[in-house]
């Protein structure tokens, strides 16, 4: 059998144009042990998930029978729930436009080869590889109300620091500043990947027409890196929609439930109350709001795209 | 500052960023060294006062009290056997998959790869109730393969290197299959040491993830025995109220987060591309 002639069938076999060879079943076996992590662990606990949301399962008391909405109408006349939805809904309006402002921010000073740069991009990416108990137990200690770092700084002016754990207001704001200085890395150089694609002879002819660093960057820099502004925007959506880490182990959802996020409630609800049909349709609102954010923000980019 | 690569001199504007730049890099260091400095101060100064951290008395203490009764030994062992694993069979079956998904075809595969790819969407809190109850059933919550297990389901790196397999040159693959090479052949001796950067990124990210993770060992790992270095650390937490041990607490975190800060200023320059690369996908 000559080679050549054995090409030929290949060719016209194949219907996806990037496939290399003969469609046939025995490729499936590249796939099959992800398709089986993948059935048995995500596809089945998410149908599992939902047949659940419609049921009366209490873990303790037993399993009850199907219930219909109830589990959803519940939650919407659970204050808890309610307010760990608008919990997060606000740590999210908060601390979105700081990740994508201060990642900008400092991908922008940051964008260049020189040591000096490296050296602050390193600072700024490494709080990232530390766990989130790692994290809160530093910033427990930064925010303590009588020896904590705050405050003896504060106390170097004779000032009192703001205790961000035991004020209402201010328990979420204190959990954003953590989970920024957290994890600004991400942001930050998903922005610099964004700014090192721009072509360098864009910025050497507004150079030549002595163009103000302001109008560089709103006419020419801001504009071309516009989708991953979008993207990062996105990305960060999704994630600060799943606090939890934080609030549990700094505040543990209070003062008075001040802190309590849609994830929390989840977990106690599933893990601490064991209402399982409840968690459950818990878990399915919290999925359908961050469907809807993520949905709407890539509308308003396409939107701004096309205008 | 690149903000004008135009300009050239020093003006009051880049002094500023400059600053600004400076200042939050303090923010940035600073609890970090505060914490160090307070893992070798004694308790019972501690319990007055947290301030003058670079002025002696200094001890090495709580460094032995955790050499001595620590469980962090086990716990750094347990996230390690955690995070290789899941590393390791991450890289395994994504790689395999994301080669099937675009360089074969078989009945089936256009369906299959909406599925998912619909999977994306999908977070880890819309599965763990019902994800536990099964495992429950199937007794293998406090178990290595309970720890590793759910995240393999997760399609993000079968997507990372379907999105590198599409990018690789189909000549390479057509020329071997006119060798008469078999699939397997190909795909183990040409394909593979081809996607090595693709491993790279997509293993130092689920390292990084795995070591860090924390809601799923919050509920499966429930022994003290199994608990990873983040649960074992976030028990000990609750002992904050109880300040007699903060020296300790923070000690325990300053041994805690070396390791994985040593490898980062390593890894440097791997870990950063992996995860910028891996996210921005």
């Amino acid at each position: 059998m000559s080679a050549p002639s054995q090409a030929r069938p290949v060719r016209v076999a194949r219907r996806d144009a990037d496939a290399v060879g003969r469609r046939t079943a025995w490729n499936a076996l590249f796939i099959a042990p992800y398709m089986l992590a993948f059935l048995v662990l995500l596809v089945v606990p998410l149908g599992l998930g939902m047949w659940l949301s419609f049921q009366d399962y209490d873990m303790l008391a037993g399993y009850g029978g199907p219930v219909g909405w109830e589990n959803y109408e519940r939650l919407l006349g659970d204050r808890i729930f309610l307010g760990s939805v608008r919990n997060t809904i606000w740590f999210v309006i908060i601390s979105v436009p700081a990740f994508v402002g201060l990642g900008l921010f400092l991908a922008l000073l940051l964008n260049d080869d020189s040591r000096k740069s490296s050296f602050f991009r390193s600072i700024f990416f490494g709080s990232s590889v530390l766990s989130v108990t790692i994290v809160t137990l530093v910033w427990r200690l930064v925010y303590m109300p009588d020896r904590g770092l705050l405050q003896n700084i504060a106390g170097m002016f004779g000032l009192t620091a703001p205790n961000f754990m035991t004020t209402e207001a201010l328990a979420l704001p204190g959990i954003a500043i953590v989970t920024v200085w957290w994890i600004i890395g991400l942001p930050m150089m998903l922005f610099l990947a964004a700014l090192q694609q721009i072509p360098k002879e864009v910025y050497e002819a507004a150079a030549l027409d002595n163009a103000s660093r302001w109008r560089v960057l709103v006419s020419i820099t801001l504009p071309a890196i516009r989708r991953t502004i979008v993207l990062v925007a996105v990305i960060e959506v999704i994630l600060q929609f799943q606090l939890f880490g934080q609030a549990n182990l700094i505040t543990n959802g209070g003062p008075n439930n001040a802190s309590r996020p849609i994830v929390m409630f989840i977990y106690e609800a599933g893990f601490r109350d064991w209402m399982l049909g409840y968690a459950a349709a818990a878990s399915q609102i919290l999925f359908v709001l961050m469907l809807g954010a993520a949905m709407l923000q890539m509308w308003i980019g396409r939107q701004k795209d096309g205008g | 500052m690149v903000l004008g690569r135009g300009v050239k001199k020093l003006d009051l504007v880049d002094m500023l960023l400059l600053a600004a730049l400076v200042g939050l890099a303090i923010v940035w260091v600073a609890p970090i060294v505060w914490v160090i400095g307070l893992a070798f101060k004694p308790n019972d100064v501690l319990m007055r006062t947290t301030g003058g951290i670079f002025a002696p008395p200094f001890t090495g203490k709580n460094f032995r009290d955790i050499l001595a009764t620590s469980a962090v030994f086990g716990w750094m062992l347990n996230s390690f056997i955690v995070a290789i694993g899941q590393t390791f069979l991450t890289l395994a079956i994504s790689t395999l998959a994301g080669y099937g998904f675009a360089r074969t075809d078989f009945p089936g595969k256009r369906i299959a790869f909406i599925l998912v790819i619909a999977g994306l969407a999908v977070p880890e809190q819309a599965i763990i109730v019902p994800l536990h109850t099964m495992f429950a059933e199937a007794h293998l919550h406090n178990t290595y393969f309970g720890l590793i297990a759910p995240r393999l389901a997760f399609p993000f790196g079968v997507f990372l290197m379907y999105q590198y397999f599409k990018g690789v040159p189909r000549e390479i693959e057509e020329a071997a299959m006119l060798d008469n090479a078999s699939r397997l052949k190909i795909f183990f001796r040409v394909v593979l040491p081809l996607t090595v950067p693709a491993q790279a990124t997509l293993g130092i990210y689920t390292f990084l993830h795995a070591w860090n993770e924390y809601f799923w060992p919050l509920v499966s790992a429930t022994k003290p025995e199994m608990y990873t270095l983040t649960i074992g650390l976030a028990a000990t937490q609750t002992n904050f109220a109880q300040t007699e041990g903060i020296g300790f607490l923070m000690a325990q975190a300053v041994f805690a987060g070396l390791p994985i800060l040593i490898l980062y200023l390593f890894f440097q320059r791997h870990i950063v591309t992996a995860v910028a690369g891996g996210a921005g996908k």
